[in-house]
């Protein structure tokens, strides 16, 4: 027998697993199986066609209101987010720390308990310090969602990295993917290790002794100093921004070693699988990490990322949307 | 579990509609056939088959999924979310006549979903409403202009629509008591 519909007239297809996301929350790739993030990356495959039309908006989030509170300097993921929000009809507005009250000295949770007092239905949020989220969703009532937090997480990047990979590649299991660059301060690297890890690949990381945190092999990942052996083979090379603003202290001697010994260049991509494609999750430091001809290159991807990011974005607001109302909450 | 309609009664109730489409619309040049997903999909390919049979001209057919507009989705108390599917129409749909294909009429709130969305792709010169199946119990003014078969119902009741093509074999049957 088929399983009961829906609602009237339901286009569930019977034999289809009802599909949903178990937590209210993003908070990061940690938590989410296998089969959750196949639902996001088949939701954001649906919700791609959307951004081909001419009018480049469903109705689905009508009369919700998202709150996009970026506590961190951000273009990428915030104009993401928002162009998702408005994609799905939602209402939004975003608030950059620089012009809120938090630099008259108001804490994170007083800050957000005066948004929610205004009632919204989710919060976008990053922060710099790594659980701002966690705690978020532990006290408020809205749904968070994490777009970076800290050196911890940021799982709409490793999601939409992940949507990219499986566009050009078919797949994400057994495919051997280098992460390169500052993995110690690095976020999206933890978030797509956890992801690419769930799914079934295979992760080498690679970046200066000084730069590589305990416990990656915990993770699952390889770790080496030597780009040459990341790379070889390599079906995704992803490269990580050196993020100074994070570090105190001397990690290496200058910029123009570190590109000598870690910078991605023609050359050391030669190493790679032929249809390698080569990601970045911005902004770039060219000439630091990449080389302009790489990161302009053949095998780049790295703007289809970013075209990809609100597809993979508004699959992860209609998901949530559909949890925060209730559905499967049998 | 009363057998509503075989795969022969399937065939030759598509077939008939076929012919219905081009008595009515004299001609197949500005036709489209727009399948709601799922099983709107599987007949609107049907149909284009059985068109291109009778007249010899190919229509274009495509598949509209309409998850994101209905008008229930944010309001389920218990059940499970709804699986948002890729919509494919590569053509335009302006200036167009647009046959919106569908297994089962019944409440309305599926065609009311799927008339919003192709309006977000354009403006067609009409909209004609073709479905295998009405069990009737209608919610909103809406009404089909081709029927395959007008099977009354109660609302206890359940209409599967089974397909070759999805579920293996052709039937429509009725599950449930009266």
């Amino acid at each position: 027998m088929t399983p009961p519909a829906a609602g009237p007239d339901s286009p569930l297809v019977p034999g289809v697993a009802p599909a949903m996301l178990r937590s209210r929350h993003l908070l990061g790739i940690e938590g989410l199986d296998a089969g959750e993030i196949t639902l996001i990356l088949d939701t954001a495959d649906a919700m791609k066609e959307i951004g081909t039309r001419s009018v480049k908006k469903v109705p689905t989030l009508r009369g919700r209101t998202v709150v996009n509170l970026f506590f961190e300097p951000s273009t990428r993921t915030r104009t993401s987010f928002e162009i998702a929000e408005k994609r799905l009809s939602a209402d939004t507005l975003s608030i950059a720390t620089a012009t809120s009250s938090v630099t008259k000295g108001e804490s994170l949770l007083d800050t957000v308990r005066n948004i929610e007092a205004m009632a919204p239905d989710m919060i976008v949020m990053r922060h710099a310090s790594s659980g701002a989220p966690h705690l978020l969703a532990r006290l408020c009532r809205s749904t968070i969602v994490n777009a970076g937090d800290g050196m911890h997480e940021h799982p709409t990047q490793a999601l939409l990295d992940a949507f990219t990979i499986r566009r050009h590649k078919g797949r994400l299991a057994g495919l051997k993917v280098a992460i390169i660059g500052d993995l110690m301060h690095s976020r999206v690297l933890r978030s797509n290790l956890l992801l690419l890890k769930t799914m079934g690949a295979e992760v080498w990381t690679c970046g200066p002794a000084t730069l590589i945190p305990t416990g990656l092999d915990r993770l699952g990942a390889r770790a080496t100093t030597s780009i040459d052996d990341a790379v070889q083979g390599a079906d995704v090379v992803m490269m990580l921004r050196i993020q100074q603003e994070r570090m105190h202290g001397h990690f290496f001697p200058s910029v123009r070693e570190y590109f000598s010994l870690f910078g991605l260049t023609r050359a050391r991509l030669r190493r790679a699988a032929d249809d390698v494609i080569v990601m970045h999750p911005g902004p770039m430091n060219r000439g630091v990490e990449i080389d302009s001809e790489v990161a302009d290159g053949p095998g780049s991807v790295i703007l289809e990322q970013v075209s990809n990011g609100v597809a993979v974005r508004m699959a992860v607001l209609y998901l949530l949307a559909g949890r925060e109302s209730g559905g499967g909450e049998a | 579990m009363p057998l509503v309609m075989d795969a022969d009664r399937m065939s030759r109730a598509l077939t008939r509609i076929a012919h219905e489409i081009l008595e009515r619309n004299r001609g197949l040049d500005e036709i489209a056939l727009v399948g709601i997903r799922t099983r709107g999909v599987p007949l609107a390919r049907r149909l284009a088959r059985s068109l291109r049979e009778i007249n010899g001209d190919s229509v274009v057919t495509g598949a509209l999924d309409i998850t994101l507009y209905r008008d229930d989705l944010m309001r389920h108390p218990v059940g499970p979310q709804p699986v948002v599917r890729s919509t494919e129409i590569p053509f335009s749909i302006d200036d167009r006549k647009i046959l919106l294909v569908d297994d089962v009429l019944y409440t309305g709130r599926t065609i009311r979903s799927a008339l919003d969305a192709l309006i977000d792709f354009g403006r067609p010169r009409a909209i004609q409403l073709v479905v295998l199946i009405d069990r009737g119990h209608r919610e909103l003014p809406i009404k089909a202009d081709y029927v395959g078969k007008n099977v009354p119902t109660s609302v206890r009741q359940s209409v599967q629509v089974r397909l070759q093509e999805i579920d293996g074999a052709d039937e429509v049957v009725i599950e449930g008591e009266s």
